[in-house]
């Protein structure tokens, strides 16, 4: 019976990682850590202070974030720009033509993280490079051709891109980016960009689902409990079975 | 004036219990359905997928009347309204959750607990009809796992129903016609949301519940088969109990528990942990809401469709039609039902059955989780090809099955039932 509920449980994660592993994308993993109260703090702030001007949150409200990030009430009135009123959901400062300056209208995040997975973001946000074709001047190495401009280009700095001549099937001559390189500094070393863009990315995640971080706590608790009542369960069969033969 | 004939009504018992039996059938029908009714006592690890099947089912009746209390069928609100349940109702998504895994752990356990009527023959007579209410509630749970999917209004959820909803116009001549009153609209729009809702949550868990007491009284009144497919009844006791077979109350009920505990920890682990499950329990894209003008760049269905999906791809078309994949994929459910005459050896458990049996059961699963494999993935490379070889020897395991069971070795049987977990 063991042997079987391991083979189950073994073809099942088997099913899981084959779909994880997809996807050719230069997504990195970002190490942000939703338990994490202090970045998910500063994530906010970087939120709020860099993409609220473009993206809203519309499903997230400003008191469950302040709740849930334990920021005091008091401070919560530094962090809302678009609203009075703390029961409201985060809603962008952007016009309805925003289109017409875009191409697009800047996304809801609310689900992004949902939607692209936290590393996604992470690595869009550290993924952008000088491209004078586009419309901004900056092309992105995650989501080529993306309508979005650098806007975090004053803390990270510029990056140019790396290309390979790698040849084609063919043998034809063909330029293959391959990563991007720093070109001129921006307001932040490379490793606290990295921690910004961790933070902001790890806030989003929150944003995603806002119960994550107490699910996964209330699941140690749920599991537990399980385990004992499997072992009295247990006991209580084996009482019952003893006349059994 | 009612206190002279109640008095002599309950003259028998004079309890509660005693007066409603008088009335209603309550201690005979747990006497017979429970307390007396005697089962095979060797039953295995794979006879918990039966009890295992209907928890899930009370689950996701009594989740999805939470869920129906806030959730909005309109095309309009429902993907706010799902995120409404996630974030703003009190353990809506915790609700959310159950629902969403259950639907998968209901398929889980629907392919295991038939499975298991394989290695064991438990369609064979005198349980065909068992057999069949089975397959009914199978079809039946196709339908409403596929509606349900729709409901949330994602991107996933919108394709996806546009995919399998346009299947219909590949019927001859009234193809078009039918879409459309399926529909109910010209594309997949509010309308189509509403009445797949009103099918989801009224008509087919209705028609669900009768199926599954059918497929329960039919159970109860020939008997269960086990492991060793032999009939308990020939052997009875002087107070005419089968002496192989032990009362379901207390020992399968005790036994059960277990199952039931072992189950919930497994499922729990799915709705605290990984929710989505990788993408497969909750695909990515329908975090997006519905968007008519974007398509996803993967149409895939849920995991659960997947093999009967890959069917449905790997025929290539024909005379100017698809209509033949559309044949073969409702082939591959139909041919379930003609199984209990499709087999033809004198055993029914695969314990006694030669070795042919064997290697086409083990054949007939590894195809069956590849089919489902390539459905995952997109029609490219090697896959149309494997999803093609599979599906061929998907119905070669039926259909060849009237002459390799006949031919195939068999082992003599034992008169009683062997040991018992």
């Amino acid at each position: 019976m063991l042997k079987s509920w391991v083979l189950i449980t073994m073809g099942l994660l088997a099913g899981g990682t084959a779909m994880a592993e997809e996807g050719d994308s230069p997504v990195q993993p970002s190490g942000a850590d939703i338990n994490n109260i202090e970045s998910l703090q500063r994530g906010a702030r970087n939120f709020m202070n860099y993409c609220s001007g473009c993206h809203s949150l519309k499903y997230v409200r400003y008191n469950r974030v302040a709740a849930d990030l334990k920021i005091p009430e008091s401070e919560l009135g530094n962090l809302m720009f678009t609203s009075t009123k703390s029961f409201d959901t985060i809603n962008s400062a952007m016009p309805n033509d925003a289109e017409s300056w875009f191409g697009k209208q800047p996304p809801d995040l609310s689900l992004m993280a949902r939607e692209r997975g936290v590393d996604y973001i992470y690595s869009f946000l550290k993924g952008f490079y000088v491209d004078k074709t586009r419309p901004w001047g900056v092309n992105n190495l995650v989501l080529p051709g993306a309508a979005m401009p650098h806007v975090l280009a004053e803390l990270q700095g510029l990056q140019k891109p790396v290309f390979k001549n790698e040849p084609d099937d063919h043998g034809s001559a063909r330029m293959v980016l391959v990563g991007v390189e720093a070109m001129t500094p921006g307001a932040l070393k490379p490793e606290e960009y990295d921690q910004f863009v961790r933070d902001t990315a790890n806030f989003l995640d929150y944003a995603g689902e806002p119960v994550k971080a107490k699910r996964q706590s209330m699941g140690v608790f749920v599991t537990l409990f399980l385990l004992v009542f499997f072992v009295f369960a247990y006991l209580l069969k084996k009482e019952y079975w003893k006349d059994v033969h | 004036m009612a206190a002279a004939p109640e008095s002599a009504d309950s003259s028998k018992g004079g309890s509660l219990i005693g007066w409603i039996d008088q009335r209603f059938p309550l201690t005979k029908l747990w006497r017979e359905q429970v307390s007396e009714y005697y089962a095979p006592k060797n039953f295995n690890f794979w006879y918990y997928f039966g009890v295992l099947s209907l928890v899930v089912l009370v689950n996701q009746l009594v989740t999805g009347i939470f869920l129906t209390m806030n959730y909005k069928p309109s095309s309009a609100e429902a993907f706010s309204s799902v995120e409404y349940i996630m974030r703003d109702v009190d353990w809506g998504w915790l609700i959310r959750y159950m629902h969403s895994t259950g639907a998968s752990a209901f398929f889980i356990g629907i392919y295991l607990h038939m499975f298991r009527a394989l290695l064991y023959g438990s369609h064979r007579k005198p349980r065909e009809l068992i057999w069949i209410f089975g397959c009914l509630i199978f079809l039946l749970l196709m339908a409403e796992g596929f509606m349900g999917y729709v409901l949330p209004w994602g991107n996933m959820s919108y394709w996806g129903a546009q995919v399998i909803v346009s299947l219909f116009s590949s019927v001859p001549y009234i193809g078009g016609a039918l879409v459309e009153w399926i529909r109910g609209d010209y594309y997949i729009a509010d309308a189509t949301l509403n009445r797949f809702f009103a099918l989801h949550v009224a008509a087919l868990p209705l028609a669900l519940i009768f199926l599954v007491i059918a497929h329960l009284m039919a159970l109860h009144e020939v008997g269960s088969n086990n492991p060793d497919g032999i009939e308990i009844k020939k052997h009875k006791d002087a107070q005419g109990h089968p002496l192989d077979g032990i009362p379901f109350h207390p020992y399968y009920t005790v036994k059960d528990l277990v199952g039931v505990a072992g189950f919930l920890l497994l499922f729990c682990g799915v709705i605290f942990f990984a929710p989505t499950f990788g993408g497969l329990f909750l695909e990515s894209p329908n975090f997006e809401p519905a968007n008519a003008l974007q398509t996803p760049p993967h149409i895939a269905p849920v995991w659960y469709f997947t093999p009967f999906y890959a069917m449905l791809r790997a025929v290539p078309s024909f005379a100017g039609t698809q209509v033949w994949g559309v044949l073969v994929m409702g082939a591959a459910v139909m041919v379930l039902f003609f199984l209990p005459w499709l087999d033809r050896s004198p055993v029914l458990s695969i314990r006694y059955r030669g070795p042919i049996y064997k290697v086409m059961l083990t054949i007939f699963v590894l195809s069956f989780i590849c089919l489902g494999v390539c459905g995952l993935k997109p029609p490219s490379g090697i896959y149309p090809m494997l999803a093609r070889v599979c599906t061929v020897l998907y119905f070669a395991f039926f259909l060849l099955m009237p002459w390799y069971t006949k031919f195939d070795s068999v082992k003599p049987v034992p008169e009683r039932v062997t040991g018992h977990a």
